[in-house]
């Protein structure tokens, strides 16, 4: 599980790079997108996985007496799903409203030359 | 020892952004509720800065759970005087909002956004657990993100596309840090985590992750080669906004950096290295941009760049005596830079544009504001006895006992390149005649005098602080020193929050 893991962070990080580089607004946001999720499942795997023992302690017993899953990872996780959906949400209004006034999807068109400043 | 008061300056900023929030579009309303919370906040952190300074360092356990099980607040004297540098620059900018930032911003939300936006750096200066310190960075860029749309105008928007882009990098970086930090040590609480990490066995993998601390506040706090959005996005929001984030929005990085690579890791002589070669390209990279501009809120952007360069250049001194020069340098920093943008803002409404060859004449016609200007315009410069000079000082001092020269004289270039810039902006923008384009026109003087005040009132302010710093010296050497001393040797923090 952990192999499986590992791979699908190494290829998500990957295409998340290559995606932030290119020159598209919308590819962009796919990247940062991908880097998010990459990130997310990193902290889960560094957290150690455990199957089948969640962090509940038994009603008959005062301690855990057996090893259980770590749930900080997964809090962290959650926080931080909850603010990349906050940023992606105002990420795709931004991007949207920047294609609508400046009428192109590239990054390089998007320099106001010094000249037009007030 | 607990206090659970030390959270007061931010809890004023929230109840005030709520508050704000049930008086929308009622932007008289906004604007008592801005200002009174600045300044009772204000107050607030003066309180907290006094006990901190007279009684040692004082913590709150959110919940009452006690660390490092729990999220823990630490208000130790490097915190707490940038909690109050920082309520000074906010009561600075919230009284200039007042009048400064037009109608249709204050309908759509301004300052619950800004109230936000300061209660989210009272937090990160305040937390002592990185995760929590992730989470109040977030609060600080969504709500600069708003601010820095709000108008929705062309280049405003095309900025903040830049800026929105690397500030999620940013914190993407500094989210995987944590991660594998948490992953190696198992501890979240930067107290635990200072005793966990030097007992780690692979001390390799530890300086792998504080390259991810590196990337992630180094790009935030726009150091080489990092710092592109910077220059492309702070010339573009009303000046208001541009002076928080120009004073405090990079300062924050700073300090994150400096918590971080003095509490959580010891830099090894690589790192510290690498860190005196950005502080030499930043300062070079900030002044050759400042050099060219003509515009002057771009000019300033490249100068807070170049200026970074000095703060972290003392870090990767990493002596007493550079951190000294860099603490100083950073409570300086944030008072100046707040005031620039502050000024240009006025520059705005004296003239109607920002663009040196348009402007010119202002001494002529106001010669008081001229002066007041010209006195931050030195102390920016680092005359002395103003703020500026000391902290230089200090910073060249620790060069030359560390024989890096290179950083020495970039440093002297850059401050003789800054004196450069600043007395052509003056002699451009006050003392030049009038260029007498059409598009010049005064909107300041048909202003009520409540207006007028509003907008030269702040200016004088962060002047006068800027002033008292460089004339109380003494004072500020003294608190650095003391801040320093907690820097380097780190078991009073780390008793002070796990007892």
């Amino acid at each position: 599980m952990e192999l499986v893991l590992v791979c699908l962070i190494g290829i998500l990080y990957a295409s998340g790079m290559y995606m932030i580089l290119r020159r598209s607004m919308v590819k962009l946001l796919l990247g940062i997108l991908l880097l998010g999720n990459a990130t997310n499942i990193l902290i889960f795997l560094l957290g150690n996985l455990t199957a089948g023992k969640p962090p509940v302690i038994p009603p008959d017993l005062k301690v855990f007496n057996d090893i259980y899953a770590d749930p900080i990872p997964q809090a962290l996780i959650l926080t931080a799903i909850v603010i990349s959906f906050g940023l992606t949400a105002f990420a795709i209004v931004l991007l949207k409203r920047v294609y609508v006034l400046v009428d192109s999807d590239d990054l390089d068109d998007l320099n106001t030359p010094e000249e037009e400043d007030i | 020892m607990t206090d659970n008061s030390i959270i007061a300056p931010l809890i004023i900023h929230l109840l005030a952004a709520l508050l704000q929030l049930a008086f929308w579009r009622k932007t008289v309303t906004q604007r008592y509720i801005s200002v009174t919370a600045a300044f009772l906040g204000l107050v607030s952190a003066g309180v907290l800065f006094h006990k901190v300074y007279s009684g040692g360092i004082l913590i709150m356990n959110a919940a009452n759970w006690r660390a490092p099980f729990g999220i823990v607040f630490v208000a130790d004297l490097f915190s707490s005087s940038l909690v109050l540098i920082t309520a000074i620059a906010s009561l600075a900018v919230s009284v200039f909002s007042a009048a400064g930032i037009n109608r249709a911003r204050m309908l759509y939300g301004y300052f619950p956004i800004f109230h936000f936006l300061v209660m989210g750096l009272n937090g990160a200066f305040l937390t002592g657990d990185i995760f929590n310190l992730y989470v109040w960075f977030e609060v600080i860029i969504i709500s600069s993100f708003v601010l820095m749309t709000l108008g929705g105008r062309k280049a405003q928007l095309e900025g903040a596309v830049k800026y929105m882009a690397l500030n999620i990098l940013a914190s993407m970086f500094f989210l995987t840090g944590i991660g594998v930090l948490y992953g190696i040590t198992g501890s979240l609480n930067m107290a635990d985590l200072a005793l966990r990490i030097p007992k780690v066995q692979n001390q390799s993998l530890i300086n792998l992750t504080s390259v991810f601390f590196l990337l992630g506040f180094g790009i935030k706090s726009a150091v080489f080669p990092l710092y592109f959005w910077l220059p492309s996005s702070y010339h573009t929001p009303p000046s208001a906004v541009a002076a928080t984030f120009g004073g405090l929005l990079t300062k924050v990085g700073i300090y994150a950096l400096f918590r971080v690579f003095t509490l959580l890791f010891t830099p090894d002589d690589n790192l510290k290295n690498l860190l005196v070669v950005i502080a030499i390209f930043t300062i070079v990279t900030g002044m050759l941009g400042a050099l060219i501009k003509d515009n002057i809120r771009r000019l300033f952007s490249s100068l807070i760049v170049c200026h970074i360069g000095f703060m972290v250049g003392g870090l990767g001194l990493y002596s007493k005596m550079a951190m000294m020069g860099a603490v100083f340098y950073l409570f300086h920093d944030i008072l100046v830079k707040t005031n620039m943008f502050l000024i240009a803002g006025l520059i705005r409404q004296l003239r109607g544009s920002m663009n040196m060859k348009l402007l010119g004449g202002i001494y002529g016609q106001y010669p008081k504001i001229s002066l007041v200007i010209a006195l931050v315009l030195f102390s920016l410069v680092g005359i002395p006895p103003l703020s500026g000079f000391w902290p230089k000082l200090y910073l060249i001092e620790a060069g030359f006992d560390a024989k890096k020269f290179v950083l020495v004289a970039t440093i002297l270039a850059g401050s003789f390149l800054t004196l450069y810039v600043i007395a052509r902006m003056w002699s451009e923008v006050f003392w030049k005649d009038p260029s007498g384009d059409e598009r010049i026109q005064d909107t300041f003087a048909s202003l009520r005098l409540h207006k007028k005040t509003f907008l030269v009132l702040p200016v004088v302010l962060l002047c006068f602080c800027s002033v008292m710093i460089g004339l109380d010296a003494q004072f500020i050497i003294e608190v650095v020193d003391r801040i320093t001393d907690e820097m380097i040797n780190t078991a009073p923090y780390i008793k002070a929050v796990l007892g």
